[in-house]
């Protein structure tokens, strides 16, 4: 292939995956509804996606389910790591046999399941049931990423510490926890973004009037086109962007995060 | 004492909402409400036999199946280039790759309504070479340029790695022992990056088979896949007995297909495949 017909290869591939993008971005900037014609610039899109009370309440939603979900599946996950990489055999294989099932099943599975677990108990659901199915769905990422991390760590390491006096709780502070420090960010990392994007078990295990953004998108969608949602989109963007970036100089440094699933998958 | 202590949280929270909720699930789709209680039944899977169900399995598995393939009709070339370029533009390509995936799944998919829509952006865009409106949405070719779309990277990334991975000295033999470039692909580079193939081959079909906000999206209600019937089985039909029972033979179909490509994949990662 001559290096002419690759750059335009990609070219190609760039455009079709940003073509929309780029639309959005555009149009949240339209003075009038259409998609197609321009009338003008204007930020009344931004401003009205700013009263809508529904938006901002699925905002405040996704936020919090993703920082409990994500710092209750970090230390579970953390504690459940540190315990597997000390056992042996069959009860850890079936362990972690259940722990891939999350990864595995197809998330509408995985939501009509929990959801039937929760109408069962006659749990109502919610917010608690929404945060129960975070949970459940990030912890096994978590396991994956931290356990490794368990793996490598040598044991002398740990023994040479408590010989020279310190205390247990000491010993895991000062030698442990640097070490496996990186597993536990990007464990962390996959389980808060895994929340944040999560629309299908949301979806499922929520109710009582309480969304995520993708929930929100998904009604607002099927309602026809909302051009708050392209200035919605376009405040999103900027947002990932601006966390890719500080992830990106963090990562410089040994903890990268690019597709939690892929990651995981690959590394299965 | 300690190891146990510390597993014994997450034990009890995955046997509570992992497998408990799985085996009801199961438990749902071998019973039905009868006039005394619930009853052992078959009757969610015998329905599911009806042509009219098993036509929504197979458009989906069709679909499916469609998008798989030209996601790696056009991830595989994308990859290869990737694999070619310096480091430096190797991290900048990939890092655009994956830049999308980072924006909300949803919007994602709606982006694409506002530019094929029927006063969408490419239907003015025609309108100004003189053809007429043409129905874009909503059909089946917009639910597949969605999956395409989103799933694409899933396909790129997990070959890519293994390309970048490969042993360029193999390739670099095949071509001193006078192997042609097409020669070196098919015999070396391809059978080579199978292990690649097959998991982008998993991560692109799985989500493809089971999606139903695409089809709900893209496909309005022209559309009906697996997924749609499941959701409409708990959500607006309730008709749990038979959402069940459709969701394992999902869960079926998925296990049954990521056996077969764990088939090929030990007969291709070794030697030659073809």
């Amino acid at each position: 292939m001559s290096r002419w017909l690759q750059k335009s290869y990609l070219f190609l591939i760039f455009t079709f995956l940003y073509a929309p993008i780029a639309v959005l971005i555009v149009f949240s900037f339209n003075d009038s509804k259409s998609t197609s014609n321009w009338s003008g610039f204007s930020l009344r899109w931004y401003a009205e996606l700013f009263q809508d009370d529904k938006i901002l309440s699925a905002l405040y939603y996704t936020l919090a389910i993703a920082l409990i979900s994500s710092l209750i599946s970090t230390v579970m996950g953390t504690f459940a790591a540190f315990g597997l990489s000390q056992m042996r055999g069959r009860f850890k294989g079936f362990v972690l046999g259940v722990n891939n099932l999350p990864i595995l099943n197809p998330d509408i599975v995985t939501g009509i399941a929990l959801m039937s677990l929760f109408v069962f108990t006659g749990t109502r659901l919610g917010f608690m049931t929404m945060l129960m199915a975070h949970i459940t769905f990030s912890t096994p990422y978590v396991i994956l990423s931290v356990l490794p991390k368990f793996k490598q760590l040598s044991s002398e390491m740990l023994d040479a510490a408590l010989d020279l006096g310190a205390t247990p709780w000491y010993a895991f502070r000062k030698v442990i926890l640097p070490e496996i420090m990186p597993g536990i960010i990007t464990g962390f990392l996959m389980a808060f973004t895994l929340s944040i994007d999560d629309f299908v078990i949301s979806f499922f295990t929520t109710g009582g009037g309480v969304s995520n953004l993708s929930i929100e998108i998904y009604s607002m969608a099927r309602r026809g086109i909302k051009p708050e949602i392209n200035a919605l989109s376009t405040l999103m963007f900027l947002t990932v962007l601006l966390l890719l970036f500080v992830i990106n100089r963090r990562s410089e440094k040994g903890a990268g995060v690019v597709l939690p699933k892929t990651d995981t998958l690959e590394r299965m | 004492m300690l190891k146990r202590l510390s597993t014994a949280p997450y034990l009890l929270w995955s046997f509570l909402l992992i497998v408990v909720p799985l085996v009801m699930v199961l438990g749902y789709s071998l019973i039905r409400t009868g006039p005394g209680g619930p009853e052992f039944s078959l009757n969610g899977f015998i329905k599911f036999t009806d042509p009219l169900y098993l036509k929504v399995l197979g458009l989906s598995v069709w679909i499916a199946l469609q998008s798989t393939v030209l996601c790696l009709v056009i991830g595989y070339p994308l990859a290869m280039i990737m694999s070619g370029l310096k480091p430096s533009a190797q991290r900048t390509t990939m890092t655009m790759i994956v830049l999308p995936m980072w924006m909300n799944f949803l919007l994602r998919t709606y982006a694409w309504i506002p530019i094929l829509g029927r006063n969408g952006l490419l239907n003015g865009l025609l309108a100004t070479i003189g053809i007429p409106p043409l129905n874009l949405l909503f059909n089946e070719g917009a639910v597949l340029l969605g999956m395409v779309y989103n799933f694409l990277p899933f396909m790129v990334l997990p070959i890519f790695t293994v390309l970048i991975r490969m042993d360029r000295s193999v390739i670099e033999a095949a071509q001193d022992l006078g192997a042609n470039r097409l020669h070196v692909f098919w015999r070396v580079t391809l059978p080579l990056s199978l292990p690649g193939v097959v998991s982008g081959v998993m991560m692109v079909f799985m989500p493809a088979v089971s999606t139903f906000v695409i089809s709900d999206l893209l496909g309005g209600s022209q559309v009906n896949l697996v997924g749609n019937l499941i959701k409409d089985q708990f959500l607006s039909v309730y008709d749990w007995n038979f959402g069940a029972s459709i969701s394992v033979v999902l869960m079926a179909l998925i296990l049954v297909s990521m056996w077969i490509l764990g088939k090929t994949d030990k007969n291709g990662s070794g030697v030659s495949f073809f």
